[in-house]
C-alpha cells in the first residue's frame, strides 16, 4: 500500500505544480492603456502587419494605413465626409486651364530628421513617384508635366492635361512628402513631417509610434500609440475584453459584435468605407456578353438577405460602384431590384439557363460567407455555380487579377474613387465600354460641376449595363474603450488618423 | 557503437540534403508570384519582371538553388525579398520565442506525463487507473489550438487572471513574460502530455511484466522501490523515442499555438512569410525547422544507444 501511495504522491506533486504555476499569477491585472499621469498611451488593434514600411515599393493597405497623416503628410487631405482640405498646403490656387496648381506651403513644418519641409522637397516628393516608385499606384502622377519651387513655401505643379482625380490622388500615398534625406532606408525607418514619430517595429506584433513634440500643427493628446496587429478575429475581440488593447479598429466578425453592444464599457461605432464588395463578372467571356443574362444574374440576388445572412445585416446596399462619401453618390439599388421569375425568364430567353459558372473566390471571410449566399441564390434562378477556393492575396491574384481566369469572383474593392480603374479592358473585370470611358474622360477634364454630373452618369451606366453586381459596401465597425474619442465615424482614406484621438 | 553512431550521422546528413532540395522545390511549385505580390494589384508585367529580377527569381533553378545551399552553409540566410531586412537576424529572434514556448510546453509534458503514466500503469486495474487513462484520452483527442481557445476562454476572458494574447521578452518584463507563457505553453503541453501518459503508461506496464521486476520484488523490495531502482531506466527507451517525435509535433504545433496567442514566433513568420510570397523567408524557415526535427531525431537515436547498453555492443 505504501508504495502505491508513493506513486499518487509523485503525481499530485505534479499536478499542483501545474496549477500552482497558472495560480501564482492570479488577481493581477493585465491591463495596459494609461498609465502615470502625463504619460498617455493607447493600444489599437488592427489586422493586416505591413510587409515593410516602404509604401513606394510595397503595395498594400496596411503600410499608409499606419504612416499616412501620422508619420507621412500629403499637401491636402479628405476629411471624415469627403471634403478636401489644407494639410501642409495652406491654399492652393487652380489656373483657368485647370492645368496649373499653385500651392502655398505652411512655413513651421519640419522632418522628424531636422530638416525645414519647403517646397523643393515637395518637387522632389513629386519627381520621385515617377523615377523611383515601383507600385501601380504611381500611374497617377503620370499627367505632370513638371513641378517647380517658385519659393521656400510656394509650389507650382503644371499638368499635362486638366484632371481633378489627380488633386484628388494627391491626398493618397503617392502625394506623401518626402525629405530629399530621408529616403535611404524607407523600409524601416521612414521620415515625415507628421504628428508622430515611427519608435519601434516588434516584428509579428506591434509598431510603436511617439509624439512628435517638434510638430507644426496641432500636437497631440497621445504619448505613444501603439498599433499591434491581431491576424485572427477572435484573438483581436479578446484583447479588447481583456484590457491588452483599447480600440478595435476594424471589427473582421461582425456576428461577434453583440459582446461589445451589450457590455456599458464599450463603444461600438458604425459608418461607411470605400469598399464596394463586388460580385465581378469577366465580361471578356461569352457567357457575359448577353446583357440579359448580366441583369438576370444581378435581379436573381437578394442583396437584403444576403447582407443578412454573410455580414450580419452590417453595411450598406449601393447598387453601383460609388460610396456615400463621394460627391456624386446616388442610391442606384432600384435599377435591378430582386426578381426571381423575371431573372429566371431573362436567363431563359438569353440562353444562359442550366450554364455552369465558376465563382473563384479569395480566402477572405466576407468573399468565402457571401460567396455560398450567391452560389445558393443564383441556382434558384437556374444557373448552375461551381465554388473554387483561392488563397489570397498570392494564388488569387495569379489566378483572378492577373490571369482573369474566371467566371466570377468576390472582392472589395476598398481603393477610393476606382470606379475607373476597375471597369475597363485592361483590368480582371475585362469591361470595354467606350460610353463608360467618355464620361470619366470628361469628368476627370471638366469643373467641379461636370465631374459630379459625368461621374453620375458613369455610375448610372455601370449599373444599368450590369457590369458586376454591387453586393454591399463594407461597413466601418469599431469598437474601442467608452472613453475613447476622435474616432472616425467614416473610413474612407487611406490612412487611420491617430492625431485627432484623445481621452 | 562507433559504425552506429557514422550510420546514424550518414542517415542525418543524407537527409538534410534531401530535405532541402524539397524545400527548395516546394517553393518552385506554389503558386502565386512574389513580385506581384510586392506590386500590387495593377502592376504592370514591365514591373513585375523587373522586380524578379531583382529578386533574382530570373536566374536557373540550379543557380538559385546552389547559391541558397551555399548561403545556408555560411549561416547567410540572405535578406527578405518584402521586408529588405537580413532573415537570419528575424529567424533568430523569432526562434527564441518559439524556443520558450517549446520547451515550457515540454517541460509541462513531462511533469503531467511522467507521473500520471506511471500511476495509470501501476494502478491499471483501479478506478483511479482507469479515471486517468480516460482523462487523458479525452487529452489526445483536442488539438492544441483548441486547448488554447478554451484556456482563453476560459483564464483570460472569463476570470480574467491571464492575459489573452501577447508576448514580452523575458529581459523586457519577467512577470509580463511568464503571465503571457503559461496559457499557450499549456496549451501545448497538456496536449503533448496527453499523448505522452499513454506511452510512458504502457512502458511502465511492459516493465512491470517483467522476469526481472518479480526478481527485484522477491529479493524484498516494495513494488515503487523495484520499478524506481530497475524499471524506470528500461520503460525510459521508448519514451524518449517517442519525446523525440514530439519535440517535432511540438515546434509544429507552435505555429498554430501562436496564432491563437497572437505570439511574434518563428510560426507566425512563417505564415506571414507564405502570405507575402516572401519566398527565401519561407524556404529559411521550413528549412530551419527541418534541420531543428532532424537534429532532434538524430539525438535520439544517439540517447537510445546511450540508454540501452545492448546496442552499444553492436548486439542488435
Amino acid at each position: 500500500m505504501k508504495s502505491s501511495f508513493s506513486i499518487r504522491a509523485v503525481a499530485l506533486v505534479a499536478v499542483a505544480a501545474v496549477l500552482g504555476l497558472t495560480a501564482c499569477s492570479a488577481g493581477s491585472s493585465t491591463s495596459s492603456g494609461s498609465s502615470p499621469a502625463g504619460e498617455q498611451k493607447l493600444t489599437i488593434g488592427l489586422v493586416a502587419e505591413p510587409a515593410s514600411l516602404d509604401f513606394t515599393t510595397t503595395d498594400g493597405a496596411a503600410i499608409p494605413q499606419a504612416l499616412l497623416g501620422n508619420v507621412y503628410e500629403t499637401l491636402v487631405k479628405q476629411d471624415d465626409s469627403g471634403k478636401m482640405v489644407p494639410s501642409l498646403a495652406k491654399s492652393w490656387t487652380v489656373s483657368p486651364d485647370r492645368k496649373t496648381y499653385t500651392f502655398d506651403l505652411v512655413d513651421k513644418a519640419k522632418f522628424t530628421n531636422g530638416k525645414p519641409f519647403t517646397a523643393s522637397d515637395a518637387v522632389f516628393s513629386i519627381n520621385r513617384v515617377k523615377t523611383a516608385w515601383t507600385t501601380s499606384l504611381k500611374a497617377a502622377m503620370d499627367v505632370v508635366a513638371s513641378a517647380k519651387a517658385l519659393s521656400p513655401t510656394q509650389l507650382q505643379v503644371t499638368l499635362a492635361k486638366p484632371s481633378n482625380d489627380w488633386l484628388f490622388r494627391m491626398t493618397t500615398r503617392i502625394g506623401a512628402m518626402f525629405s530629399e534625406s530621408g529616403v535611404s532606408a524607407l523600409a524601416t525607418d521612414p521620415v515625415g513631417t507628421g504628428p508622430y514619430r515611427f519608435s519601434k517595429w516588434n516584428r509579428g506584433d506591434s509598431i510603436v509610434m511617439d509624439r512628435n513634440d517638434a510638430y507644426w500643427g496641432t500636437k497631440p493628446f497621445f504619448q505613444e500609440i501603439t498599433l499591434k496587429y491581431f491576424k485572427d478575429p477572435t484573438a483581436l475581440n479578446n484583447a479588447l475584453l481583456t484590457g491588452t488593447i483599447n480600440v478595435i479598429s476594424t471589427v473582421q466578425a461582425p456576428e461577434a459584435l453583440s459582446q461589445f453592444t451589450s457590455n456599458d464599457k464599450y463603444q461600438v461605432i458604425e459608418g461607411t468605407t470605400n469598399g464596394e464588395v463586388l460580385l465581378s463578372f469577366n465580361n471578356s467571356r461569352p457567357f457575359f456578353k448577353d446583357l440579359r443574362t448580366r441583369q438576370a444574374i444581378r435581379m436573381a440576388i437578394d442583396h437584403k438577405a444576403l447582407l443578412d445572412t454573410c455580414w450580419a445585416g452590417r453595411g450598406k446596399l449601393i447598387g453601383s460602384m460609388v460610396p456615400p462619401t463621394d460627391p456624386w453618390y446616388e442610391d442606384l439599388t432600384g435599377i435591378a431590384p430582386f426578381d426571381l421569375a423575371k431573372a429566371k425568364s431573362m436567363l431563359q430567353a438569353s440562353g444562359a439557363a442550366g450554364k455552369t459558372l465558376r465563382l473563384r473566390l479569395p480566402t477572405l471571410p466576407y468573399a468565402t460567407s457571401c460567396g455560398q449566399v450567391v452560389k445558393s441564390q443564383l441556382e434558384q434562378a437556374g444557373l448552375k455555380v461551381v465554388i473554387d477556393q483561392l488563397e489570397f492575396p498570392a494564388a488569387w491574384l495569379t489566378t483572378v487579377f492577373k490571369n482573369a481566369d474566371y467566371d466570377m469572383s468576390i472582392i472589395a474593392h476598398v481603393e477610393p474613387r476606382d470606379l475607373g480603374a476597375v471597369f475597363n479592358p485592361k483590368y480582371y473585370t475585362r469591361y470595354d465600354d467606350p460610353t463608360l470611358q467618355g464620361y470619366l474622360a470628361a469628368a476627370d477634364a471638366g469643373d467641379g460641376a461636370a465631374q459630379i454630373d459625368n461621374m453620375k452618369k458613369a455610375a448610372r451606366r455601370l449599373s444599368e449595363q450590369a457590369a458586376g453586381d454591387w453586393l454591399f459596401l463594407l461597413p466601418n465597425l469599431m469598437v474601442a474603450d467608452k472613453d475613447i474619442k476622435g474616432l472616425p465615424t467614416n473610413a474612407i482614406t487611406e490612412n487611420f488618423d491617430l492625431s485627432e484621438l484623445s481621452r | 557503437m562507433i559504425l552506429r553512431l557514422i550510420e546514424r550521422t550518414g542517415v542525418f546528413l543524407a537527409s538534410l540534403a534531401v530535405s532541402s532540395v524539397l524545400v527548395f522545390a516546394f517553393m518552385v511549385v506554389l503558386p502565386g508570384d512574389p513580385a506581384r505580390v510586392a506590386l500590387g494589384v495593377n502592376a504592370s508585367d514591365e514591373a513585375v519582371a523587373e522586380l524578379r529580377r531583382q529578386f533574382g527569381l530570373d536566374r536557373p533553378l540550379a543557380t538559385q538553388y546552389f547559391d541558397w545551399l551555399g548561403g545556408l552553409l555560411h549561416g547567410d540566410l540572405g535578406t527578405s525579398y518584402i521586408s529588405k531586412v537580413a532573415i537570419g537576424s528575424q529567424v533568430f529572434d523569432r526562434l527564441q520565442v518559439t524556443l520558450w514556448l517549446v520547451i515550457a510546453g515540454m517541460i509541462i509534458a513531462l511533469v503531467v506525463a511522467v507521473p500520471a503514466g506511471t500511476l495509470m500503469a501501476a494502478r491499471h486495474r483501479h478506478v483511479s487507473g482507469l479515471a486517468l487513462s480516460a482523462v487523458s484520452q479525452l487529452g489526445v483527442a483536442v488539438p492544441a489550438f483548441l486547448a488554447g481557445i478554451l484556456l482563453i476562454v476560459v483564464f483570460a476572458v472569463k476570470l480574467g487572471w491571464l492575459p489573452a494574447n501577447g508576448w514580452t521578452p523575458p529581459a523586457q518584463d519577467p512577470q509580463m513574460f511568464l503571465k503571457q507563457l503559461i496559457l499557450p505553453a499549456l496549451a501545448l503541453g497538456l496536449v503533448q502530455g496527453a499523448v505522452l501518459t499513454r506511452y510512458v503508461r504502457s512502458a511502465v506496464l511492459d516493465v512491470l511484466r517483467e522476469d526481472y521486476l518479480r526478481t527485484a520484488r522477491a529479493k524484498g523490495l516494495r513494488p515503487f522501490q523495484a520499478l524506481w531502482r530497475h524499471g524506470l531506466r528500461n520503460a525510459a527507451a521508448p519514451v524518449v523515442t517517442v519525446l523525440g517525435l514530439q519535440l517535432a509535433t511540438l515546434l509544429i504545433g507552435a505555429v498554430v499555438v501562436e496564432r491563437v496567442f497572437v505570439i511574434p514566433g518563428l510560426g507566425s513568420l512563417l505564415l506571414d512569410g507564405v502570405s507575402n510570397r516572401d519566398l527565401l523567408l519561407v524556404q529559411d524557415v521550413v528549412m530551419v525547422l527541418v534541420i531543428a526535427v532532424l537534429l532532434v531525431n538524430y539525438i535520439v537515436d544517439l540517447m537510445y544507444v546511450a540508454l540501452d547498453p545492448r546496442l552499444r555492443t553492436g548486439a542488435r
